[in-house]
């Protein structure tokens, strides 16, 4: 029988180790990956002329960003390794197994699959604050990558805000750099922080490295501002300032020209879904994810997740399940199984699953940015709807669930298919019918995964 | 479960159910209307977008040239903008072969009271120098155009409700009856009895028609349908070919909405998708009409279930075998302009019995000595 | 000309020259064309749907806010493209 071909989509940690393990059985894994080079965007390594030595470009994480791109290079001989290459489209194949519709360096191309590990990873969660579509705003990941992948900072004065770990992290990471940061805001309280800390206390995960910078209440004698509120861009035609309320209600503004501002992670969970897999809404981060059991299956046979594509662990979470999803197929192919393995990778991801409790504890959901969204906002940037027309679309167009609101508003239909606005805008109908945000359902996907061009590339 | 009882239960909530609920509530009959999912959500709502009645199929150009009046006065019934905009609609010549396509259809057109201008190369490219040069010539629809499908079914929908008829949504049928003295409807969640009973059940209008013991072979048909990021306005009309593998609009915002072949249907589960290299397909045959497309990118694809008949006509009219029972599917996949005309030819003919436009075409009983299984294919005009 | 981005690391390379609205700007080897253009400028596009201009946002492939033309007419999404020698970078109005 010939050895069955599977496919990882994304090499970032998970997809890394997926391949490392499936590499180990002889199974030449397909590795597919957007990036020119693999690390994925928290190990993100700069193009060939922008180097820097690791611990410049990844502070804590340098060990742990060095061993994967050292895997990477390792592994080069054993898997075919697609660098430069999106998967744009999948369709399920008779009698199984899958189509994968890529565009490379050399075109689109149609590579037959048997099975496939999705490792695609996150983005920021994003949420409308006045402001926000002024050129100069950027993610909290945006400000890290453009560290990272070019050494520059995302302005002259940088103001941060956030509602996770991230926040902390990129603050550390500029402030090492060299930039100048004119403010660090938590939208989360502080309490929340505290009364967290004892289950964080033991946390080895680099990503709590960062929350200690919050608890200790300075990144570099920067102070880091918890408990924010109302938090404002303003500028005419680029960001001027930045305004807030704190804890006690008071307002402030300090000048700047560029904002990096998200709240949490969300998903990149397209893949799962062409592929068919059933979606579970998880309440504590909000969102809808691909279902995954401990092991790495999904609810489609032949389609195994890791990583944050799948639910959102961090670095370190997804290179445990890059390894154990990749065991667990090994196990359906019938592979003879190292069950000691298996058990050390399961108990290891049941103590960061705790860990990571805490620390979503640590920083809960901002439900006070949604509720003051104003109806002038605009809540999808391609295309510029605003809060008003999603209310209005529920109140007076019977919008009762996301797809019905698309379908009328536009929202989620610009460029980026409601990567930037999906989360705000169920938010936002949620509150205009007074319900839980889990009722009004998730926007569908739809290839392809990102834009390609009309003209076939030749 | 619920139990209505009403004058007429209407099976489906596409733009030709919610527009029947609409004339007939106007009409004064109490309505019950059941939709399997969301009222506009299947082949009205995923579908071109084209207001067109060139290139229809002459028996279909009496309905086409009614519907057309409606669609001026669409905004206003619906109090909501559906994007209605007589862009005009050009069918392209790829070959002197084609323009003499062209050229018949216009000339029999005219008996129908369908003005079509037929455009040589020079006045084509005088009009739309946009046009790349594999296209020889063209006839032009001044009055076709085209609108934004997603909101038109919608719309309906609520001034159905408005009206006071009573819509449900998530209610798939399970079964339907007559027992001498009316119809029984057994949907999800809801029970209807009714004295009529409209059949307008899409791509399932076969099966509805069959437990009445009528046979209407319907094929699921799912078109392709492809769209680009928003660009500077170029493409000012409704583009179509001869053969129908490709059409192409631009809507108001800019985007690029193309399509061509078709996409995979499941009548199952109800679900059809787009095909990555049918998509690619479409993308090289709109790129040789209109060159300067060029550097667009495609954001998005879908596909959508209609349900389409071995002549290509859909099924409109009484049933042959039950009283009280009328039909509306099978649309072949350009049932778009027609639905709002179709909403009052159905209210037609459960009032009255009979409708102003002339029916005989489309009557269920053209394909009671059908025999096998029906498998649609080939290309689909938009 | 001084622009949104500020370059932390500096370091060795050779330079890449490239155009934006026809002016004569330099990047280096590595840079992305986001970097590139916002080192000089602050904004990278106008806004299609309304006022303003826009400068990317994700910088990671996925928000699509980061799309620009080429005066040969190509659209690249810039913080997924390197800079290459003569790219003609058009904005469409953008600051300068």
């Amino acid at each position: 029988m010939p050895e069955p071909v599977v496919a990882i989509v994304g090499a970032g940690p998970a997809g890394l180790r997926a391949a490392q393990v499936l590499a180990e059985a002889s199974l030449r894994p397909l590795l597919i990956d957007e990036g020119h080079r693999a690390g994925g965007q928290i190990y993100r390594r700069p193009p060939p002329g922008a180097e820097r030595p690791a611990a410049a470009l990844y502070g804590f994480e340098a060990g742990r960003a060095r061993a994967l791109h050292d895997l990477a290079d390792a592994l080069a001989p054993r898997i075919a390794y697609r660098p430069g290459t999106m998967v744009w489209g999948i369709a399920p194949r008779e009698p199984a197994g899958f189509d994968l519709d890529c565009l490379g360096p050399e075109g689109h191309g149609r590579i037959p699959v048997d099975r496939l590990v999705l490792a695609t990873g996150a983005m920021d969660r994003t949420l409308p604050v006045p402001g926000w579509t002024l050129p100069g705003v950027f993610t909290l990941g945006a400000a890290q990558i453009a560290l990272k992948a070019q050494g520059v900072a995302i302005g002259r004065r940088v103001a941060l805000v956030g509602a996770g770990p991230l926040l902390p992290l990129v603050a550390h990471q500029y402030a090492k750099a060299g930039a100048t940061l004119a403010a660090v805001l938590d939208v989360t309280p502080l309490a929340a922080k505290i009364a967290a800390a004892p289950r964080l206390a033991a946390m080895p995960a680099t990503l709590g490295k960062g929350l200690w910078y919050t608890l200790r209440g300075a990144v570099r004698g920067l102070p880091v501002r918890s408990g924010v509120r109302a938090v404002a861009v303003e500028g005419d035609r680029r960001v001027e300032a930045l305004a807030w309320e704190d804890s006690r209600g008071r307002r402030h503004r300090v000048p700047c020209d560029a904002v990096g501002a998200s709240f949490g992670l969300r998903s990149e969970a397209q893949a799962a879904d062409l592929a068919g897999c059933r979606f579970v809404f998880e309440p504590v981060t909000r969102q809808w994810q691909p279902e995954r059991s401990a092991e790495g299956r999904s609810s489609q046979p032949q389609v195994y997740l890791a990583g944050d594509g799948s639910g959102i662990g961090g670095a370190d979470v997804a290179e445990l399940q890059g390894e154990r999803t990749a065991l667990a197929l090994l196990a359906d192919l019938g592979r003879t199984r190292d069950a000691a393995r298996e058990a050390r990778l399961d108990r290891q991801l049941a103590r960061q699953a705790g860990f990571r409790a805490a620390l979503e504890a640590a920083y809960p959901y901002p439900h006070h940015i949604v509720k003051t969204i104003a109806d002038d906002e605009i809540v999808c940037r391609c295309e510029g709807i605003t809060a008003g027309a999603l209310r209005r679309a529920a109140t007076e167009r019977d919008a009762r669930e996301m797809n019905r609101l698309k379908a009328l508003t536009r929202i989620g239909m610009g460029r980026c298919q409601g990567r930037v606005c999906g989360h705000a805008a169920a938010e936002i109908l949620a509150q205009s019918l007074q319900v839980p945000v889990e009722t009004v359902g998730r926007l569908r996907g739809q290839a392809p995964i990102k834009p390609i061009p009309l003209r076939e590339p030749v | 479960m619920e139990h209505l009882t009403v004058d007429v239960a209407i099976i489906g909530g596409g733009t030709a159910a919610c527009a029947a609920a609409v004339a007939l509530r106007e009409a004064g009959l109490t309505v019950a209307l059941l939709e399997k999912r969301l009222c506009g959500a299947g082949a009205s709502g995923v579908n071109f977008g084209g207001v067109r009645q060139q290139g229809r199929d002459f028996s279909e150009l009496p309905l086409s040239r009614r519907a057309r009046i409606l669609w001026d006065g669409l905004n206003a019934k619906l109090a909501e903008d559906v994007g209605f905009e007589a862009t005009g609609h050009v069918k392209l010549a790829r070959s002197e072969a084609d323009m003499a396509v062209l050229e018949a259809y216009a000339r029999d057109a005219a008996g129908y009271g369908l003005d079509l201008q037929l455009l040589g190369p020079n006045a084509l490219r005088a009009e739309m120098p946009w046009l790349g040069p594999s296209v020889v010539g063209a006839s032009l629809s001044p009055t076709d155009g085209q609108a934004n499908p997603r909101v038109v079914g919608p719309a309906f929908a609520r001034l159905a409700r408005r009206l006071g008829a009573e819509v449900r949504e998530h209610a798939p049928v399970r079964h339907a009856a007559h027992d001498g003295a009316g119809f029984t409807v057994e949907a999800e969640g809801v029970s209807v009895r009714s004295r009529n009973l409209v059949n307008a059940a899409g791509a399932y209008g076969g099966v509805v028609a069959g437990w009445f013991g009528e046979a209407a072979p319907v094929a699921p048909l799912s078109p392709n349908m492809v769209v680009t990021e928003p660009l500077p306005h170029l493409v000012t009309r409704s583009i179509g070919v001869v053969g129908g593998d490709v059409y192409v609009r631009q809507t108001r915002r800019g985007n690029v909405v193309l399509g061509g072949g078709r996409g995979t249907a499941d009548s199952v589960d109800g679900l059809a998708r787009p095909v990555a290299g049918t998509s690619l397909t479409a993308s090289a045959k709109t790129l040789a009409l209109i060159p300067d497309l060029a550097h667009a990118q495609i954001i998005r694809s879908w596909s959508g279930l209609d349900g389409e008949m071995p002549d290509h006509i859909p099924v409109i009219g009484p049933s042959g075998t039950t009283p009280g029972l009328v039909h509306a599917f099978g649309f072949s996949g350009h049932g778009f302009q027609l639905g709002p005309v179709v909403g009052e030819i159905l209210a037609e003919l459960v009032t009255q019995g009979r409708s102003a436009s002339p029916l005989h075409p489309f009557r269920i009983e053209r394909f009671a000595d059908w025999r096998g299984p029906f498998r649609s294919e080939g290309e689909i005009e938009h | 000309m001084s622009g949104l981005f500020r370059r932390l690391a500096t370091r060795p390379g050779a330079t890449v020259p490239f155009t934006i609205d026809g002016v004569q700007a330099e990047a280096r080897v590595g840079d992305l064309l986001i970097s590139a253009i916002l080192l000089h400028r602050h904004a990278l596009r106008r806004f299609e749907f309304g006022p303003g201009e826009r400068a990317g946002y994700c910088l990671m492939g996925a928000c699509q806010d980061c799309w620009v033309g080429l005066a040969d007419g190509r659209r690249l999404r810039a913080c997924t493209t390197l800079i290459e020698s003569g790219m003609a970078v058009v904005t469409g109005g953008a600051d300068a």
